[in-house]
């Protein structure tokens, strides 16, 4: 083996080596930190562990909307199937509406009420979160009026 | 009438590109100059047909004219002026004509300096047209802009009022010149395939171009973190947004190539790499816009959901990259070999560089892309949020930055790292100092915000020192300030990102009018809320009053809007900067005679920005530096050296 070529497969080696261990750093920062979506329906029917994070989404209930002391509000995700309630403190997002998509971000605790660290509604009148259509579709309570954008 | 001259000049710009697509590849061959002479004149007359669709469009949103379909879905008599404008790019139809308008403008001036001789640029127009006519073709087939309603409604639909804002004004033309300008860097790639010229000269023409991308897409992804940051009233600047991936990608690239260029310009290093990246950054620029433009993602960037347009640009997607791959494996390998270098050298560092911005690409990319390809074949809706980018993206930038500082004090072919560490000695102590104090003094006590900031300060520091020890600041070339700006702005930019993310302070209460609140040392005092007309919406408008150890410093208001033209609200923050911090409130629902103030101390954050610009600052001196040094011949250069 001439040196040029010995180089050559040093060079090799090396990139294959680097490729191995990136690939399991990234599938390993995968595997822990993807967050799943479920619909209040999954939510009752997979049982999910108090305390793991995940994202919800559906539509909030009707008349569900209550404010708690200083800035925490509570109201109710519904697909039309399964109802969780949602406890957050913070500023809603300016499209949140009763009747309307919203997705939140957070963990149920032990009592079963999902605790959101973050809330998202849609971005304007047209437009209802792609997640949300999918698991009103899945619930049977799609609209067809109702626009998806 | 307007619709109709807009609608004919994008036919014509149709029919034009694709003789300019033909007239130009057939240019490559040797010996065809009058087929090299049509590619030039059509792509000039495919910029003038473009520019009359483009400004038709203009007109019709200016004179609100409601009979075109697009006008009557984003535009409204009652907005400003200014916004009447940037509604023009301001949905899916016309950012297409956009893109289109911005692909001519490369197309014409390629053809206009006929960098890198006539066949060369004929081979690389010819690719343009290729690009023109798709995306003209998805215009007219998918996406007129200039489709009519009859009868004509009396008033239009309104804009997005997050879109009504004089920063996302910019955003988006900015950005479009920076994702349509790797069209150029790739098209120069492709010519070079296709003629066999890729040699230092292909290098040299396709620079200024790559450059002038990097440019735009740096103040473009600048300019939309800030929006972000002030407008959505979360006080962040980065969301890891697939959306913002979708730019941050051919960036990475865009920023691998430019360096990788400036081996193959020197010593036809990396030959086939610079071309590889050039096909990747387009490429990425591509996938960008069929993720944000095809519906795949929700994201205020997702006008459209049509399934059609999602397929017509996915089949462009995989025909352009893929035929661009195909050119790349069959003729690379005929590409000669530059010239060997030594492990210490200057090819060495940007070799890493490349490595460690093309890693740093590929986890965003997996990022981005695992949810969409696990929805496509599970169901399964999952999200990956800033933790994975944390552990995989951030720790390539720890190296890449540490290196950074390397790279200009390293001779080409042969150089020595011990004496370029010798060198930057003085930054390696301004960096430790940094750490100390950082440590000592800011709370919490935290290793990580000393190691960013020691970086920090390595990589400014660093600069510094670079251009003192070359000689006198007034007599050194443009590209010695070109890396010592850029460089010192990834540097800035780490200390406000650094900074807002460790030191944050956050307050979120319920205020009464003459009620207070204290936030890291000022006192919010919230002394009433009216009502005020805008334009074209009513807000309500707090006064905040800010005290500062008892002294009143500054009345604040932050606004929540309601736009009754769009049904829509807005918050609209108050920020007061002082340039190394700042104070930000959003104002929240109104609740029991009280409303919900939530405010931020967010120290360096102004930084995050500066540093962008800077950067863009030292993308700018290296062009001027290679316009003016174009007339010099290359020996001289060699000899300068």
């Amino acid at each position: 083996m001439n040196p040029r070529k010995r180089r050559r497969l040093y060079f090799a080696v090396a990139l294959v080596l680097a490729g191995v261990g990136g690939a399991v750093l990234v599938l390993g920062a995968l595997k822990d930190n993807v967050l799943y979506f479920y619909s209040p329906s999954d939510v009752a029917k997979h049982h999910v562990a108090a305390g793991t994070a995940f994202r919800i989404g559906g539509l909030v209930e009707k008349g569900s909307v209550s404010h708690g002391a200083g800035a925490e509000v509570r109201f109710v995700v519904t697909d039309g199937n399964a109802q969780v309630p949602v406890a957050f403190k913070g500023v809603l997002p300016d499209l949140f509406r009763e009747g309307q998509g919203v997705i939140a971000m957070g963990a149920l605790d032990r009592s079963g009420v999902f605790d959101a660290s973050e809330v998202l509604a849609k971005h304007d009148e047209k437009y209802m979160p792609p997640e949300v259509v999918a698991a009103l579709k899945k619930s049977g309570h799609w609209q067809e009026g109702q626009k998806p954008q | 009438m307007t619709g109709e001259i807009g609608q004919l000049a994008l036919c014509l710009a149709l029919a034009l590109s694709a003789v300019m697509a033909v007239a130009g590849l057939l240019g490559a061959r040797a010996n065809a100059g009058q087929s090299r002479a049509v590619a030039s004149s059509t792509a000039m007359g495919l910029l003038v047909f473009v520019a009359l669709a483009f400004g038709s469009l203009i007109y019709a949103f200016v004179t609100s004219d409601f009979s075109i379909a697009t006008v009557y879905q984003n535009s409204h008599t009652l907005k400003p002026l200014i916004y009447k404008i940037t509604g023009v790019w301001g949905n899916h139809e016309g950012s297409m004509v956009l893109w289109v308008f911005v692909l001519a403008i490369y197309s014409g001036i390629m053809a206009f300096a006929q960098r890198g001789g006539e066949r060369l640029t004929s081979a690389a127009l010819g690719v343009q047209g290729l690009l023109a006519f798709a995306f003209l073709l998805f215009i007219l087939f998918t996406s007129n802009p200039f489709l009519r309603l009859d009868p004509p409604p009396f008033e239009g639909l309104g804009l997005n009022p997050l879109l009504q804002d004089p920063g996302l004004a910019m955003h988006p033309p900015m950005l479009y010149v920076g994702y349509v300008g790797l069209s150029a860097s790739f098209s120069y790639s492709a010519a070079a395939l296709i003629t066999g010229e890729a040699n230092a000269a292909w290098a040299r023409a396709a620079r200024p171009f790559m450059l002038f991308a990097w440019i735009a897409l740096t103040l473009g992804i600048t300019l939309g973190s800030w929006w972000a940051y002030y407008v959505l009233g979360w006080g962040g600047f980065w969301f890891w947004d697939p959306v913002e991936n979708a730019a941050l990608m051919p960036w990475l690239i865009a920023t691998a190539l430019l360096h990788s260029a400036l081996a193959t310009e020197r010593t036809g290093a990396f030959r086939s790499w610079t071309l590889l990246l050039a096909i990747l950054g387009f490429s990425l620029s591509l996938i960008g816009t069929f993720l944000v433009r095809s519906g795949v993602l929700s994201s205020v960037h997702a006008f459209a959901n049509d399934p059609e347009r999602g397929v017509f640009i996915l089949g462009m997607l995989v025909t352009a990259i893929g035929s661009a791959l195909a050119l790349f494996a069959w003729r690379a390998p005929q590409l000669q070999s530059g010239t060997a270098f030594d492990i210490a050298s200057k090819e060495t560092t940007l070799l890493l560089n490349n490595v460690l911005l093309s890693a740093a690409a590929a986890t965003v990319f997996i990022g981005t892309l695992y949810p969409l390809l696990l929805d496509a074949l599970t169901g399964e809706k999952i999200s990956v949020g800033p933790p994975y980018f944390a552990l995989t993206f951030a720790p390539l930038f720890v190296v890449l930055i540490l290196l950074v500082p390397f790279g200009p004090r390293l001779g080409w072919r042969k150089g020595d790292w011990r004496e370029a560490l010798l060198v930057l000695r003085p930054a390696l102590g301004v960096a430790a100092v940094a750490a100390v104090l950082v440590f000592a003094i800011a709370t919490p006590h935290s290793l990580v915000a000393a190691g960013a900031f020691a970086l920090a300060a390595w990589t400014i520091a660093a600069a510094i020192v670079d251009l003192v020890r070359r000689g006198d600041l007034r007599a050194l070339p443009a590209s010695a300030y070109a890396s010592a700006l850029a460089h010192a702005g990834l540097g800035i930019t780490l200390m406000g990102i650094a900074g807002t993310t460790m030191w944050r302070s956050e307050g979120l209460e319920l205020l009464k009018p003459g009620q207070t609140m204290p936030i890291a040392g000022y006192t919010l005092r919230l002394d009433g809320v009216e009502m005020v007309q805008g334009p074209n919406y009513e807000a309500e408008r707090a006064d905040i009053a800010v005290f500062s150890n008892g002294r009143a410093i500054a009345v604040m208001h932050p606004e929540k809007r309601d736009y009754p033209a769009e049904g829509q609200a807005t918050t609209d923050t108050a920020i007061r900067t002082t340039g190394f911090s700042d104070l930000y409130l959003a104002l929240g629902d109104q609740r029991d005679g009280g409303w919900v103030l939530r405010a931020y101390v967010s120290p360096l954050a102004p930084f995050i920005w500066f540093g962008g610009v800077f950067m863009a600052l030292g993308g700018l001196a290296s062009l001027w530096g290679r316009l003016r040094r174009r007339a010099v011949p290359l020996e001289q250069l060699a000899a300068a050296e």
